[in-house]
Order: structure tokens, then sequence, then C-alpha cells
């Protein structure tokens, strides 16, 4: 597609990032996780799974999906800035989504982590796995994170035991709405490893291929009766 | 003493219902329970209700729950009182209950117990139910019922050789059970490669107490169950749609309110008295139970119960395991509706939840998949405190 100079304008610089390698994971139920970025012709699918959840105020779903869905298209879009995309699939079927940016080689911006497929801590993986892009894949010394549910506080700012910098406000500040920042420095990161991450590499081509076309969930467990 | 059966038995889908009030909730198994009997349209006949609760003063900063039912139920003037004995109110409301019927002070009884544990965040309802240890030597100390599990499960595994292997086979089996149970928490089987064996186990399945992982834990959740109880000698006892299933036993002990102050921490001496206490009145022991559900907020809890009331040897429960010997097709099935583990553990309300699937097995009304084959007799423990106060129910089919 040529691109015009208006719309030249209107992209932001794009930095050459390092790709995320795949990785498999089996969950507790022993089905395989296939962990692996997202790619912009996957954007369809992507919104499709998570328009539904944005009428679902339950644990603030509603909030975290339409940032997310917001954010998928920004990245589709080219509007946002070096952001990256991970995607959790089962047998295909999008089990949750993380969404992130790269701001510098020193930092990163955590956005969202969404949760489809409850109950197997996929959601607890997905971050991990952003983490895990952050600071072992393209190299940043920090990563600045907030929440938006208690269930996000708990996951990360407890049990990551994350730097709390929000005293530090306006001059250390998260991108989504400057809301209180806490961070996952490299020392953080590196005491929590192990026992938050996890996954097998090289992945196999044959798990792979499970995850090469992305599958909407048909039903969710947050929206009882609802099927696609 | 009259004879005490139970005709009605009710459930709500345990697990997140915080968007609720308690008293909608305890209500809707109430109704599932009456409509069971074929009692609703009468149940302002009723001649006692007993509502199990642990803490929803501070779950929910919501009290006389007990009240609160009876109004929503539209039940006025039925007499309606709560019983509180930590996790095991259920089972404690139930006797109480029992109690009423056999003396020949009422005929009908309703039993109904749950909790909304969701309404706080998870560490706030660790919190919350550890507030029932001792005050100075325990929760101001910063033990935790969690923090118990852990130290007991340690010593276990020195005195006995379990590993943690042995654990997750526990949690393997109850979730098999759970996953077929509609009414259960987490309704997602496991398996023991991904939370023991596998290479990614030790993060899918991580330590919440040393050396007990998620999948040694129970969840924490939401959810009420009901029975309702009659004078099987009354003639109103023909007036139900089904059969009654007896209570041939309940009995409740206690124990050193400190655990330090136990002479064994490894022995739990209230669920061995009351064990006792059950068997004797019913007239039968050990040999004679067809299946158990015993009280795994822990699944160590669950091989050391099944030891004290005498199912297994000491020590040895979870050599059984291994041989699969308390899966749903074993010599004596455990833990059949998933247990606390997979089903979920609404404190309040599980000492209830546990007697409505004995009745359930014992009707034959479970899902395929997770019925017990012609079962004759079955054994409840509810555990309260960390072991201080401890409720066993036998239930028989006539």
């Amino acid at each position: 597609m040529a691109i015009d100079a208006m719309e030249m304008k209107l992209r932001p610089p794009e930095a050459e990032l390092k790709p995320y390698p795949p990785k498999l994971i089996t969950l507790a139920s022993g089905e395989k996780m296939v962990v692996r970025e997202a790619r912009r012709e996957e954007v369809g699918a992507l919104l499709g799974t998570i328009y539904p959840l944005i009428g679902v105020p339950a644990d603030f779903y509603d909030i975290v999906a339409v940032r997310m869905y917001a954010e998928i298209l920004g990245w589709y879009r080219y509007r946002v800035a070096n952001e990256f995309v991970l995607v959790g699939a089962i047998d295909g079927v999008i089990a949750g989504i993380v969404t992130s940016r790269h701001v510098s080689p020193q930092l990163g911006m955590s956005l969202h982590t969404l949760t489809i497929k409850r109950g197997l801590r996929v959601g607890a993986q997905l971050f991990a796995a952003k983490m895990e892009h952050h600071l072992d894949v393209l190299g940043e010394e920090e990563v600045y994170i907030v929440a938006e549910s208690p269930n996000g506080f708990k996951r990360w700012m407890i049990e990551y035991q994350l730097e709390d910098r929000s005293a530090l406000y306006p001059e250390v500040r998260h991108e989504l709405g400057g809301v209180p920042t806490f961070v996952l420095t490299r020392p953080l990161w590196d005491a929590v490893r192990s026992i938050k991450c996890t996954g097998s590499r090289p992945i196999s081509d044959a798990d792979l291929k499970t995850a090469d076309k992305l599958i909407m969930p048909s039903e969710y467990s947050q929206l009882p009766g609802f099927k696609r | 003493m009259a004879n005490v059966g139970i005709v009605g038995i009710g459930h709500t889908r345990f697990g997140n219902s915080s968007e609720y009030d308690l008293g909608d909730v305890l209500a809707y198994a109430a109704t599932d329970c009456l409509k069971d009997a074929g009692f609703l349209e009468r149940r302002k006949e009723i001649d006692q209700v007993f509502v199990a609760n642990m803490a929803s003063g501070m779950f929910c900063h919501q009290t006389a729950v007990a009240s609160a039912m009876i109004s929503k139920m539209d039940m006025e003037p039925v007499p309606a009182e709560l019983i509180e004995n930590g996790p095991a109110s259920g089972a404690s409301a139930i006797k109480v209950g029992y109690m009423a019927v056999a003396s020949g002070l009422a005929d009908v009884v309703l039993v109904v117990g749950g909790e909304l544990m969701r309404k706080v965040t998870g560490w706030n309802a660790t919190d919350i139910v550890a507030t029932m240890l001792h005050t100075e030597a325990e929760y101001n100390m910063g033990l935790t019922l969690p923090g118990f599990g852990g130290m007991f499960t340690r010593m276990y595994m020195e005195k006995y050789g379990l590993t943690e292997r042995d654990l997750a086979l526990v949690a393997v089996k109850d979730h098999e059970n759970g996953a077929k149970n509609k009414y259960a928490h987490v309704q997602i089987p496991c398996t023991i490669e991904a939370i023991a064996d596998g290479p990614e186990a030790d993060v899918v399945n991580n330590y919440i107490a040393e050396p007990l992982r998620m999948y040694s834990t129970c969840p924490v959740t939401d959810g009420a169950a009901a029975v309702l109880l009659v004078n099987m000698d009354a003639p109103i006892a023909k007036e139900f749609k089904k059969k009654p299933i007896r209570i041939a036993g309940v009995a409740s002990a206690t124990d050193t309110h400190c655990v330090h102050n136990r002479k064994d921490p490894l022995r739990l001496e209230a669920v061995r008295i009351a064990g006792e206490k059950a068997y004797k009145m019913a007239g039968l022991g050990p040999k004679d139970i067809s299946f158990a559900e015993l009280h795994d907020a822990f699944v160590i809890l669950e091989l050391a119960i099944s030891e004290e009331v005498g199912l297994f040897e000491r020590g040895k429960a979870y050599l059984a395991v291994r041989k699969g010997e308390t899966k749903i097709d074993g010599r004596l099935p455990i833990n059949p509706s998933g247990g606390l583990k997979s089903k979920g553990h609404p404190v309040g309300g599980t000492g209830v939840s546990q007697v409505v699937e004995l009745v359930r097995q014992l009707r034959g009304e479970a899902e395929p998949g997770r019925q017990v084959k012609d079962p004759k007799v079955g054994m409840s423990v509810n555990f309260g405190g960390f072991g201080n106060n401890v409720v066993a129910v036998i239930c028989a089919k006539e």
C-alpha cells in the first residue's frame, strides 16, 4: 500500500525490535499453550476476541478490554510507537493477550494483560512472558507497570514485589493516565524469573503450527450463555 | 430419640458470587432445597431454620443473615437462628438441627450454610479466616491457615515419607471429580505431568506456603448449600417428594485452641473423637463406609483426616492414593464432589455442602463419571480451626 506524505507524518518513529522467540507452556490442565508474538494480519481475530468483554464490568474486564482494543487498533494502524502484542493460544484458540511498548533501550511500558481462559493462570504466564520480552529479549533495564484491577495489583505489585515509585509523580508516571506507577527492575526480575516465568524452547514446528491460525473463542466463562 | 432424615438438598454453583447479596445466595440454596423436597409452597410450615455462617460481618459487612434470608424467602414467622463455628459452622448447624428434630422439639428443620468470601481480596480473605486462630500466640505472630497447613505437611512428610508428588496426586483425583460436578468452583481437571512431573510444574503449580502449592490448597469461594431435615417417625415424613436419607450418626469434638499445646501436632484428636462418636451412634465402623467427603482445605488434610477416622492406617493414606484406591472407581472413593480443593470452600457453607454430596451420592443422583457405585453409607468430616472443632456426619441409605 502506498503511504502518502500525510500518513507518514501521522506515524510514530519505529525502532527495530528483536522478535520474541515463541515458547510452549504446559498448563495445569495438561493443555499446551503456545506463546508467541501476534502478527499484524491477525488483528481481526484479536479484536474479535476482545470485543465481547468490553461489556463485562466484573473484575474490570470492561476497562481492560476497551483499552486493549484501542491499543491493538493503534498498533495495527501505526499510531503507537514500538508496541508489541503477545498472544497465548491453546490449539489455536486465543487464551490470553498482552500488550506492551518499548520506550527506550532502558525502559519498557507495560500496557495490558487480558485473560480469556480463566482458572489456569494464563494471565500470569503471559504477563511473565511480557516481562521476559522487555528485560531478557529487548534488554531494557526496567518496566513501568500499573494495575487497574485488584487482581492485577495482587498478581503484579504484590507477587513481584514491584518497586513503588508513585511518590515520584509526576516525574515518574505511567502512560496509562499516570496512575500509581510501580517498576519491575532488573534485580527484581532476576529474583523472581525462575518462579514466575516458564516455557520450553525451542518450540517444535508441530506445536507452533497449532497456533499458526488464531481462532476466536466460541465461549467465555466471563459471559455465561455467550456463543459465537 | 426420633430418627432424623434428609428429604431435600440444595446448592448454588460455587465460585464467584460477589455481585450478589449473601441473603440472596442463602435463599437460592434454600429454595433449591425446598423444591427438591417438594416443600417450597409449604415453607411456612417449617418448624425451625438454622443458618450457618462464619464471618459475614467481616466478609460482607453484614450481620444477622438468618433474619435476612427468612425475609428474602417470605418465611416469617418461622424461627431462625445463626450458627457460627468457624469453617465447621455448616456441619455444626446440621448437628443442632438434628438435635432439634431428634429431641422432638421440631419435625421439619431447614439448615442453610453459606459464605461470600470474594467480596474482599484474596489476602484479606486469608486474614479474616486467620482470626479464628489464637489471638496472641498465633494470629498476632503472623500465622495463617495456609501457614499451619504448610508446617503440618512438612512434619507429615518427614514422619511418613509423603512427597510433594503425593499431594499432587490427591489434587489430580479431586479435580477429576470436580470437573464433572456442575456445582464445583474449579471445573478444570489437572494432570500429574503438568502440576508435578513436567519441566514447567514449578511455575504452573507455584508454592503458596511451602511445601503446599497452588494445587495443594483450596480456592477462595462463594456459595451456599441447604438440607431439609425431617422426623422420619412423624406422619409428615411421608409428605415429601423423595425418600429420606437417614442421618445415622453426627458428633463433634474439640481440641486445644493453640496447636502448640497439643502433645503431638500431627495428631488430630478432635477428628478422631468426633469420628468415633459418630461411628458409635450409627452402630457402624470404618469398614462400613462406602465413600467420604473430607475437609481438604489443604490436600494433606484429606490424608490425615482419613487416617484419624480409621479409613486408612496412620501414615499410609498416601500409599492408597498412589494405588488409586480413593478415586471414584477405587475401593474407597474420597471427595467424589471434588472436595474443597476443586469444589471450593465457602467456609460457613462447606459442612452443609459436604452433607448435600452424601445425600446426592446415596440417592444415585451425581453426574455420570463421579457417581460412586452403589453406595450404602457416606461420611463427612467438617474441620474447624486447625482441628480444634470438628464435626463428623454419617448418612445411610435406608
